[in-house]
């Protein structure tokens, strides 16, 4: 990840990777480990949190299984050809095993002591895959080669939806096409099955999916058609049989049996989670409406929860009895970001398409979205081949009182258009539609445009949109005359302006507002905003112009424009001549709000390069080529919080704003000038192992138990009271109130804690509260009390072991007995009463 | 072969008993044994409950046990020449829908409304009683047991109204296992020989099997699991049954279908193939040559049309307008419950004759212009009956007809409307069976009848005497007819295969050799439905007319016979081809494939053909409404 040119400057990713690389796996502790491009992320179910990402890969993860020995551990397979062991509570990997060849999918199974199942690549055929079990030795060091394969089956599919294995590993299911084989492992026999291979009407027989029982010998398999077959009996090579379940209408993308088997959940692009229950056809429940179609579905150990991957990079997780828990979304995976990056000036938070019809803002610290807006306000139909209507611009204005929406319906003969003005609402903090006009433009909306003046009132906010029907159209806000309208203002057209019957494709107001430039292909015009009188025109041929901006602050008297065939133009508007002009093929031009800079993207012989400069300079001041392998489609500043000292005077650009990306995969990348070490402490947080098996109601009594005698301690005994009033320090309480994953790791605060002690032997007080906070930020993980009551716990009956000398420790203990004896004769002494 | 029906008693349960006699119950309260070869009840009983539904014969046969109305189950011994009542089951209110004996003839299990009751036979004492409805609904609604079956192991299997199919271990009286299978009615349930698998037919026309599956492999554990739905009926599914190869469902509307078990097939081909039958294979219509008539034969009446024609011409495909429109000339309704078994119009169209299980009806029709005056004919020889099959002679002056024994007798037609009894036809060696097929040729000297032996007997009319016998085939005879000049006998047999026999010369014809030689081909073979009717083109003594339900082929015997790797193609897809291909794909059997259901097809003279369709359609809308279902994307 890090850029060969500057080693200050590193490309940082920070989001939206493709989540459905495999099926995601709970933790016995209700962690939720998934792939996520090319790391494995750690979810806290509880709090939908990203509590660790795991890096090591160099490739896409292929496959995430927990290691079936030790349920600490943690197997992933990517790409790369290697394998790797995690301890995924510490973030530590434990092992490397190098394979060689692709991995495409990963099993687990408890029933084979030493060795895990990869799909790989046939040595020598194209786009044949076989199933090879892979011997883990337990050789030591940290790299292990492990070329141990034998294989299992051949011809099977590469995703890891294609292959199940069945219970306690008795035999491994495979299918590809329209065939299903089935391998058991003792009789070493082989069974074939085909379904018809004819293409019906309602679709194909094809399979897409497999799960097997986990008790009984049955095999759920799902199909193209949306059809599911629960096959059994299929020992017999003849007298197989399946039954047919059917509701899905489109393709059935996942399957999973519940933990005793006794139901079965089924996902497709309906975005329905579907239950079976008994393997009958009438007995069904459905969860509908997840938003997305379902990718994955896997079950928890316990069969508690289960949580479905949909394809928008969405996690939603499910309760036993099919109720939605909690949904963990990042960058919410659009079929096309149409709109762009666009940051909301209210929130901060990238705005961009999201479910389709959907506004999506995102929130950049957490990695969460924040809300969705249902823009089109339609329902959305998951079929093939129907033209629905979306997103295709967002605008703000400048304060985010304002947002301007188009959405269009591709039609073959004429696009339906929408544009709608939303203002926000201060009581109910969301958008409330103000303005809905039907038909803008005759044709498509390329561009549009808020007046970007802070100062100014509020009614002379002016929208700008421009057409490929050769006008840029002005709307203004206007009184509403109707007495019975709820809203005093609505928007309406003011000025329609053209040029030469070209059309019109980028808009920009100069910062000041008072200049309005449109280009129309190769034309730059200049209006000016308050008479709409065309002010001068530029011109640049050849090449229609891409992208344009308005310089800021002190280069406000520039205009910069990117042409098609690769030229970066500026003019200055005093003298309305051309200033300097660079061969660039830009892809992305996108103005700093806050400073002068400008950075642009540039798409040359695949790689994205970067470049920030100042329009008054022609010589760019900074340059970073091969950013990244993708190819950029948007980019955006975004205005940090508070200015980041930055020591170098190259990455000073960087200081009041931070430049996000995107790419073509949808992958949120990010500039960092912070080392990896830095960087990489909040998200490598040191995790408190408590016990790691789920809360059972024994626990719970043994620790409500634990906890009152606790509290009796500190009630009778004195000397544990401080440790009450510690708790109210500044220090302490900013410690218990970070959140425990933000915490640096133990291993970095061990020195620091031994040194604290070392130091100061004489403020016994002090260096105290210094070690008391440190054992309660390692241990607090959740924020519920029960927990926090228990770690407390806990931490009193070791601390003064450990920490204090043995005198105090004993002394306490005595008093404690005395104290006990006392309280126990003064029961018997009330009791004889 | 048709056991005619009768309005007054409807059938609702049959059992074979006794080797192989069938006895028939329903809801006229009578226990029938039919006579399967004369093809009409012989005796009837009355079953002393008021209406029937259901009966069963013990593993033996040897005793029946009937369910009925008044909520009695009866026992019947099965006597030779009859039927014995026995005893009487203890008797509980509400009808008895279903029953089953266990295999140990000691047990029977009868269903009932919300109820099923386990009696001893031997003490006639009610052993168990379960609450099929039991913790089903709040609200109170019946819960009908339409089925049920007795498994050996003891388990009782039942479905019910509510869509269930249930397994119950009879002793406790507990519930082994539940499966919902549909939202409506299953009504029909029908357990193999080997009790491993069931069929189920509900009232939305699915049928659905049952198998009974190890859990794992290699261990005992074993339990019912529902694996294969077929969809083939529209209709209540009213009945099925479980072959050893093939699972059987007849229902409301009025298909039968025999779905084959894939993994019992050893191979495939034609015997793993799905076949549905809706058309009884026998001729319904029949066609007055001359008069341009055609005779239709419903369950309870004829009707008379006369054909409507044309003057125009046309190319392939256009419908012509017609000059004249076919004429509804006369309806004749037959007295009395029973049903119309066979029916026929003369050449001339001045005769029609019909006849029911126990009468046969013979008119003369006379037409003055518009107006038709039917007369019946008095003094009907009284003849053995019923007839089977009826057949005027192409002159119109004499009627065959087909009777028990193997008989045929032989009506004289007087003008102006009498007839007189000539002759009958009896085999020389006798034959129990009745004659169901007869054939006659143009020149009035030969008829050839099929009796339910399938032995073909052709009788020399002129010298009223037994001519010769055609070398007896194992299979039925579907279909036959006389060609008009070389009075060569066309036979269809119910396996497809067709023969030619020369009547003058007593065997077979040099074609027919040559047919049997080279063999059919196997597309023809693996048809479905037999061929109905046979006829012939006197133009060109070459072609023969044949037809089939599906289909209609025209044998050219001067062209070379199609091997196996040739198609045998439809006309209109043939006519796509170039002209070259098309030579390539001459053969003898032209096959016209376009027609809906195709009832009849003859020859009127030599440019003119009546078929006649009968559209599925056309009947599905006469059949009450059929359970309404969603349909996704309707």
């Amino acid at each position: 990840m890090v850029a060969p040119a500057a080693a200050a400057l590193r490309v940082v990713r920070c989001g939206g990777s493709s989540l459905h690389g495999a099926r995601a796996v709970f933790s016995a502790d209700s962690y939720l480990l998934c792939a996520s491009g090319d790391f494995v992320k750690m979810y806290s179910v509880a709090t939908e949190e990203t509590l660790r990402v795991m890096g090591g890969h160099a490739g896409p993860v292929t496959g995430v299984q927990l290691n079936p020995h030790n349920h600490m551990q943690l197997y992933s397979s990517s790409l790369d050809g290697t394998i790797k062991l995690w301890d995924f509570m510490d973030g530590i990997p434990i092992k490397t095993f190098t394979v060689g060849s692709k991995l495409l999918a990963l099993y687990a199974l408890a029933s084979f002591e030493d060795s895990v199942f990869v799909v790989i690549p046939k040595s020598g055929e194209r786009d044949t895959f076989q199933l090879v079990s892979v011997k883990l030795t337990k050789a030591a060091g940290q790299d292990v080669e492990a070329k141990e394969l034998s294989v299992v089956l051949d011809g099977v599919d590469a995703s890891p939806k294609y292959i199940a294995f069945g219970r306690e590993g008795e035999y491994v299911a495979s299918v590809k096409e329209v065939n299903l084989q089935v391998y058991f492992f003792k009789q070493k026999q082989l069974n074939r099955f085909s379904v018809s291979a004819v293409k019906t009407k309602s679709g194909n027989n094809q399979f897409t999916c497999i799960a097997c029982h986990p008790t009984e010998d049955c095999i759920a398999t799902g199909h193209a058609d949306g059809k599911i077959r629960v096959w059994r009996n299929f020992c017999h090579k003849k007298e197989y049989t399946y039954s047919t379940l059917h509701w899905h209408h489109d393709t059935v993308m996942d399957l999973a049996f519940s933990v005793e088997g006794t139901s079965l959940l089924s996902g497709g692009v309906e975005s329905v989670l579907v239950l079976w229950h008994n393997e009958s056809d009438c007995q069904k429940d459905f969860l509908p409406r997840l938003g997305s179609p379902i990718e994955y579905i896997s079950m928890a150990s316990d069969g508690t929860l289960c949580c479905t991957l949909h394809t928008d990079n969405r996690i939603t997780i499910i309760n036993s009895n099919l109720r939605f828990a909690k949904s963990i979304q990042g960058l919410i995976k659009s079929a096309d970001v149409k709109t762009g990056l666009v940051v909301d000036p209210r929130t901060k938070a990238l705005v961009l398409n999201g479910e389709p019809g959907h506004l999506q803002f995102y929130c950049l610290q957490s990695d969460q979205q924040l809300f969705s807006l249902d823009i089109v306000q339609r329902q959305y139909i998951h079929q093939a081949g129907l033209n629905q209507a979306d997103l295709v611009k967002v605008a703000f204005s400048a304060q985010g009182k304002w947002l301007a929406t188009v959405e269009e319906r591709e039609e073959v003969t004429d696009p339906e258009l929408q544009l709608k003005l939303w203002f926000y609402d201060e009581e109910t903090q969301s958008f409330k539609l103000n303005t809905r006009i039907n038909m803008p433009h005759e044709d498509h909306i390329t561009d549009m445009c808020f007046r970007d003046m802070d100062e100014l009132e509020d009614d002379s906010l002016i929208l700008v949109t421009t057409g490929r029907d050769c006008v840029f159209k002005v709307w203004v806000m206007v009184e509403d005359t109707d007495p019975e309208a709820q809203q005093s203002v609505s928007w309406s057209c003011d000025f329609v302006g053209s040029y030469h019957n070209y059309q019109a494709t980028n808009c920009c107001f100069s910062e000041d507002g008072s200049l309005l430039a449109v280009s129309f292909e190769e034309t730059l015009t200049v209006w000016d905003s308050v008479t709409w009188d065309l002010k001068c025109t530029f011109c640049h041929p050849p090449g229609k112009i891409r992208n344009i901006c308005f310089g800021r602050l002190t280069c406000s008297k520039y205009l910069i424009g990117a042409t098609d065939d690769g030229f970066l133009c500026c003019w200055n508007l005093l003298s309305c001549a051309l200033e300097w002009s660079a061969h660039l093929n830009v892809l992305v031009l996108q103005p700093d709000p806050l400073s002068e800079h400008i950075a642009a993207v540039s798409w040359l012989s695949k790689e994205s390069s970067l470049f920030v400069f100042k329009p008054n300079e022609p010589r760019p001041i900074y340059i970073q080529r091969n950013l990244c392998r993708e190819k950029i489609q948007l980019a955006a500043f975004v205005p940090r919080d508070e200015p980041e000292t930055i020591g170098t005077e190259k990455y000073l650009w960087l200081r009041r704003s931070q430049l996000f990306f995107l790419t073509d995969t949808q992958e949120l990348m990010t500039l960092s000038t912070k080392s990896l070490q830095e960087r990489l402490t909040p998200s490598s947080k040191q995790l408190a192992v408590e016990e790691s098996l789920p809360v059972t109601p024994f626990s719970l009594l043994l620790g409500k138990h634990r906890r009152q005698q606790s509290q009796e301690d500190t009630d009778l005994g004195k000397l544990f009271v401080r440790s009450k009033c510690e708790q109210d320090s500044p220090a302490v309480k900013e410690l218990l109130h970070t959140p425990a994953h933000v915490l640096p790791s133990a291993s970095f605060l061990c020195p620091i804690f031994i040194n604290s002690l070392l130091i100061s032997k004489e403020n016994k007080r002090a260096e105290e509260v210094a070690d008391e906070v440190e054992m309660e930020s390692e241990k607090t993980e959740d924020d519920s009390d029960e927990e926090r009551d228990v770690t407390e716990m806990e931490q009193e009956d070791t601390s003064p072991l450990e920490l204090l000398g043995e005198t105090t420790c004993k002394l306490s203990k005595s008093q404690e007995k005395e104290l006990r004896k006392i309280r126990k004769m003064d029961y018997s002494w009330i009791s004889a009463f | 072969q048709v056991i005619p029906g009768n309005e007054a008693r409807s059938v609702e349960a049959l059992c074979w008993a006794a080797g192989e006699r069938l006895f028939g119950a329903g809801l006229g309260g009578e226990i029938a044994e039919y006579d399967l070869s004369r093809l009409c009840v012989a005796r009837s009983v009355d079953g002393g409950g008021g209406p029937i539904w259901s009966m069963a014969a013990n593993s033996s046969g040897s005793q029946l046990a009937i369910g009925c109305e008044d909520g009695s189950v009866k026992l019947f011994q099965v006597v030779p020449g009859g039927i014995q009542f026995e005893r009487n089951l203890d008797r509980r209110k509400g009808r008895i829908l279903c029953l089953s004996w266990h295999p140990s003839d000691t047990h029977i299990a009868a269903g009932s409304i919300d109820i099923v009751r386990v009696f001893d036979v031997s003490s006639g004492q009610t052993v168990q009683s379960i609450m099929v409805n039991y913790h089903m609904h709040k609200v109170k609604r019946e819960c009908i047991v339409w089925s049920i079956a007795f498994l050996s192991s003891g388990t009782v299997v039942t479905s019910d109204s509510f869509g269930r199919v249930q397994f119950w271990e009879w002793e406790r009286g507990t519930l082994q296992e539940s499966h919902t299978v549909s939202t409506s009615a299953v009504l029909s349930l029908s357990v193999s020989e080997k009790e491993d698998s069931i069929i189920v037919g509900t009232s939305t026309g699915a049928t659905y099997q049952f198998q009974l599956l190890p859990v794992k492999i290699g261990s005992l554990e074993k339990r019912w699991v529902r694996t294969k739905p077929f969809q083939h009926h529209t209709h209540d599914v009213r009945a099925v049954a479980h072959s050893s190869t093939a699972l059987i469902s007849g229902g409301l509307d009025a298909q039968l279908v025999i779905r084959p078990l894939m993994e019992k097939m050893q191979k495939k081909g034609y015997e793993a193939a799905l076949r549905k039958f809706t058309f009884p294979h026998r001729r319904l219509v029949s066609c007055a040559r001359k008069a341009r008539l055609l005779l239709f034969q419903f369950s309870q009446h004829l009707e008379l049309w006369r054909l409507g024609s044309t003057d125009e011409t046309g190319k392939d495909g256009e419908v012509l307008p017609l000059c004249r429109m076919p004429e509804h000339l006369v309806q004749l309704k037959s007295k009395g419950p029973e049903h119309i078994y066979c029916s026929c119009v003369s050449p001339c169209g001045g005769w029609v004759a019909y006849s029911t299980a126990s009468r046969f009806h013979l008119y003369r029709l006379q037409y003055k212009g518009d107006s038709v005056s039917v007369k019946k004919v008095p003094k009907v020889p009284k003849l053995l009956l019923p007839a089977y099959q009826l057949q005027f002679s192409a002159d119109s002056d004499s009627l065959f007809i087909a009777s028990a024994r193997g008989s045929v007798h032989v009506l004289q037609l007087l003008e102006p409307g009498g007839c007189k009894h000539l002759h009958t036809f009896r085999p020389p060696s006798g034959c129990p069976e009745a004659v169901y097929l007869l054939a006659v040729s143009t020149d009035g000297n030969w008829m050839a009848a099929v009796s339910g032996d399938w032995a073909i007997h052709i009788y020399n009319l002129k010298c009223f005497k037994h001519h010769c016998t055609v070398p007896t085939y194992n299979c039925a005879v579907t279909a036959l007819a006389i060609h008009p000049v070389t009075n060569n006998l066309v036979i269809a047999y119910s396996d497809q295969q067709l023969f030619e026999f020369s009547i003058p010369k007593k065997q077979y014809t040099a074609w027919s050799r040559m047919v049997q030689n080279s063999g059919l081909h196997k597309t023809w073979l693996e048809r479905d439905s037999p061929i109905t009717h046979i006829t012939f083109n006197p133009k060109n003594p070459s072609h023969i007319l044949l037809h089939d339900i599906y289909m209609f082929c025209v044998l050219d015997k001067s062209l070379p016979l199609p091997d196996n790797s040739a198609l045998l193609m439809n006309q209109s897809t043939l006519k796509q081809l170039p002209e070259t291909a098309r030579q390539r794909q001459l053969h003898a059997f032209k096959i016209c494939k376009k027609f809906q259901p195709l009832l009849f097809a003859d020859l009127l003279d030599e440019n003119c053909l009546v078929m006649v369709e009968r559209p599925i359609m056309d009947f599905k809308t006469q059949l009450p409404l059929p359970i309404q279902q969603k349909k996704f994307g309707t």
